[in-house]
């Protein structure tokens, strides 16, 4: 189906069904109830599983297929964000243009950023694209946001954000109540919302969410043609052995700079969809802590897997606005079934780890992954799946004399 | 002119700063070959444990006072840190003025240990691994330390005063022939300067004059042949990742006075340090040095109000341009040798 084959629709297809479902599986326990802390099914948080499952897709593009590490990601985030907004301004509180024109924009600076740091690897590589993002971030925080001045294009840090005094030529300036208006798709608000409630659950729909799921969607297909095509053979080409194919007579350069420039306008989809839910942009989304975020997404959940990435950054998310949620009275309520004394030392020694603490969490188990699972959360569900498996032949292993066979590019 | 010598000296305390880090990251790299991103977190740590010694040394006992009473009738109660019980008032009072200074004794043995600690229990196992490995390993380590510290001692910065007879500012000017008051400098920067060509010196005198540095050097030319010769490297090289640790802690300590210490300083300097080993050329230790006091003075002269009159905020982002033209047009950097890093 879709020129998959049945392996990858498979995938697709379970995806899909999760993200769809998404607002029932995420909301398992019932409203009120002592776990009701650990529901995500809340449109917020749904929405950024989405936009930053895209950023981590795009960024395991070239990172999982390449090697390439790059530590400036979160620029193009940031630049696709006031793109959007610029467009929330200009044009109107259409989605569609906003977003098309931050991944035109983060596109374009990606092409530059990567023309640039692409001539050097491995270390090189990651520190040139650190020091441009970080170069990015400065310039949007004071150099292009000063807001005395006439060219100020990011205002500084406030943040830009949408005022009533904006031209927006083609939609309306203001609502018939005399405010701003609300980013929308065909008229679909992306703030509009709708409860379910069955029995003591509440389920929650929401436009945006949808929107964005729809588009994650779209994007995650993209890249498992870019996996399964000649293209993504040739970046796994670059990874395994870029000098061998020099020798071929390939010159990778492009490939990697077409590499580099598809995950940027990924990293500026989701950042415009950042802005489209919530129509603002800041200058501390281009930070570089932001850029090892989807670093760790990628790595925890799997580098170079079609669903790692997802399920790292929504896992991420997750702990990152669920964890920080769990104070003592919660753990008190959790561990309650145990004796007076047992239950203070559980809550003890839980603390440090839940509530301001979570990063500490993040640390330590992205340290065990890339210590022990190199494959990421991907490679630990294979190998438990493995331990039941084991009866059965082990499945063939890389063929260590396996050389790349010629691909279209250069067979002829 | 004045406004140029004051921008000299700013660019030099900074320089200094950067340079310590970078020569630890350089360090590091030239001998294990590793990519320290938790070399920020060490950083800060150092300004910690600055802020660690200071509270030890106030630490006190509390006598009751039966001459005084407060204003509520009750015997007055006493603080007296223990400092000040043991040497007297005066000799004790100074030694908790000069904590700053004086937690160098603390800061060798804690970083010296800690960064035996992390090469042997961690590092060592990466050697093997590709760089992106290295690099992400690190980089959790920096986000686990910096937590850490963060759990201990809260998101705020601790103001960590320096001794009262470096807290001034020095009439600098003076000695350079311009009227008085036109440039003064505070004490400490200037001294943190002094304090951070020590540092340099003793390193590479370290490296160059002992028979300890002669067989480093020779590891870091050709780790297989010294190897050969039935040395065993690694336990040199894992000295000598304690040193950098030392060097990162000690620049730290000495920086707490400058900029307060908090959970999260070593991060930011730490991609600056990046920029600086990269600029000066990886596995170069005079490069780091020098690459390190030009970026800093470099930064410091963008800073001017006559550069920024032409070029508005300038100085938010000159290093990084500098690091990649130099980058490109010089990809080993100023200092690199050939075959250090290149793929």
């Amino acid at each position: 189906m879709l020129g998959l084959n049945r392996q990858d629709t498979a995938l697709l297809i379970i995806v899909a069904v999760l993200t769809l479902l998404a607002p029932f599986i995420l909301n398992p326990f019932p409203e009120g109830s002592g776990l009701a802390t650990l529901n995500a099914g809340y449109p917020d948080l749904m929405q950024r599983f989405v936009i930053y499952g895209i950023f981590a897709i795009g960024f395991n593009i070239l990172f999982g297929l390449t090697g390439y590490l790059s530590f400036g990601h979160a620029a193009f985030l940031g630049v696709g964000s006031y793109a959007a907004v610029w467009m929330f301004k200009l044009i109107g509180m259409q989605v569609i243009p906003a977003v098309l024109f931050s991944m035109a924009i983060s596109a374009i600076l990606a092409l530059g950023i990567g023309y640039v740091s692409l001539r050097r690897s491995g270390i090189y590589f990651s520190i040139l694209t650190l020091a441009f993002a970080q170069m990015c971030y400065n310039l949007a925080y004071s150099v292009l946001g000063n807001p005395n001045s006439r060219f100020n294009l990011t205002n500084g840090e406030t943040g830009l954000q949408l005022t009533l005094d904006d031209p927006r030529i083609l939609g309306v300036q203001r609502t018939p109540d005399g405010g701003i208006p609300v980013p929308n798709f065909f008229g679909i608000e992306m703030r509009d919302s709708y409860d379910l409630h069955l029995g003591d659950w509440v389920f929650t729909f929401s436009g945006g969410y949808y929107f964005a799921a729809a588009v994650m969607l779209i994007a995650f297909y993209i890249a498992i043609r870019i996996f399964r095509s000649p293209f993504g053979l040739m970046l796994r080409g670059v990874k395994s052995n870029q000098t061998r194919l020099y020798y071929t007579g390939i010159n990778a350069r492009p490939y990697t700079l077409a590499a580099f420039v598809i995950s940027g306008t990924y990293a500026g989809l989701a950042g415009g969809l950042l802005a489209c839910m919530d129509p603002l942009a800041g200058a501390e989304r281009m930070q570089w802590t932001a850029s090892g975020e989807v670093v760790l997404m990628t790595i925890l959940g799997g580098a170079g897997t079609l669903i790692g990435p997802v399920l790292g950054a929504g896992f991420i998310k997750y702990f990152e606005n669920i964890f920080s949620k769990i104070n003592d009275n919660v753990l008190h309520g959790w561990f309650a079934f145990l004796p007076d004394g047992l239950e203070d030392f559980m809550v003890t020694l839980v603390h440090p780890f839940v509530g301001k603490g979570w990063h500490l969490t993040l640390g330590i188990l992205f340290m065990l992954v890339v210590i022990f699972l190199p494959g990421g959360l991907v490679e630990g569900g294979q190998r438990i799946l493995g331990l039941f498996r084991r009866r059965k032949a082990p499945p063939p292993g890389p063929d260590p004399e396996h050389h790349p066979k010629p691909t279209p590019h250069v067979a002829e | 002119m004045d406004a140029i010598i004051l921008q000299t000296l700013n660019g030099l305390d900074k320089g200094s700063a950067y340079a310590l880090i970078a020569l630890g990251l350089t360090i590091i790299f030239g001998t294990l070959g590793v990519v320290n991103f938790a070399h920020g977190a060490l950083f800060m740590l150092g300004a910690f444990c600055a802020v660690v010694f200071n509270r030890l040394l106030s630490l006190s006992y509390i006598t009751i006072d039966p001459t005084q009473t407060d204003f509520l009738g009750n015997p007055l109660k006493v603080e007296t840190p223990y400092v000040i019980g043991w040497f007297g008032p005066e000799a004790g009072q100074a030694i908790i003025d000069w904590s700053v200074p004086l937690s160098i004794l603390l800061v060798i043995p804690v970083m010296g240990l800690l960064g035996l600690a992390m090469e042997r229990g961690l590092i060592r196992y990466f050697y093997r691994r590709p760089h992106a490995d290295q690099i992400l390993v690190t980089f959790g380590l920096a986000i686990v330390l910096q937590e850490i510290v963060k759990y201990f001692f809260g998101a705020n910065p601790i103001p960590t005063p320096a001794p009262p007879a470096m807290a001034g500012g020095a009439d600098v000017g003076m000695l350079l022939g311009f009227p008085e008051n036109a440039i003064v400098y505070p004490v400490w920067r200037l001294f943190y300067t002094f304090f951070a060509a020590v540092v340099i010196a003793a390193v590479f005198g370290f490296l160059q004059f002992t028979t300890f540095g002669m067989v480093v050097r020779a590891g870091m030319a050709d780790r297989e042949t010294v190897q050969l010769l039935g040395i065993d490297i690694n336990r040199r090289f894992a000295v000598m990742f304690a040193i950098a640790a030392i060097v990162a802690g000690l620049a730290g300590a000495m920086y707490a006075p400058i900029n307060s210490p908090n959970y999260h300083m070593g991060m930011d300097f730490l991609v600056l340090s990046f920029v600086v080993v990269v600029v000066g050329g990886m596995g170069s230790l005079p490069g780091a040095v020098a690459a390190g006091f030009l970026l800093g003075i470099l930064e410091a002269y963008a800073s001017l109000d006559a550069v920024k009159q032409i070029l508005p905020s300038i100085d938010q982002i000159i290093i990084y341009i500098v690091a990649i033209v130099i980058l490109l047009t010089r990809p080993r950097g100023l200092m690199g040798r050939k075959g250090v890093m290149e793929e």
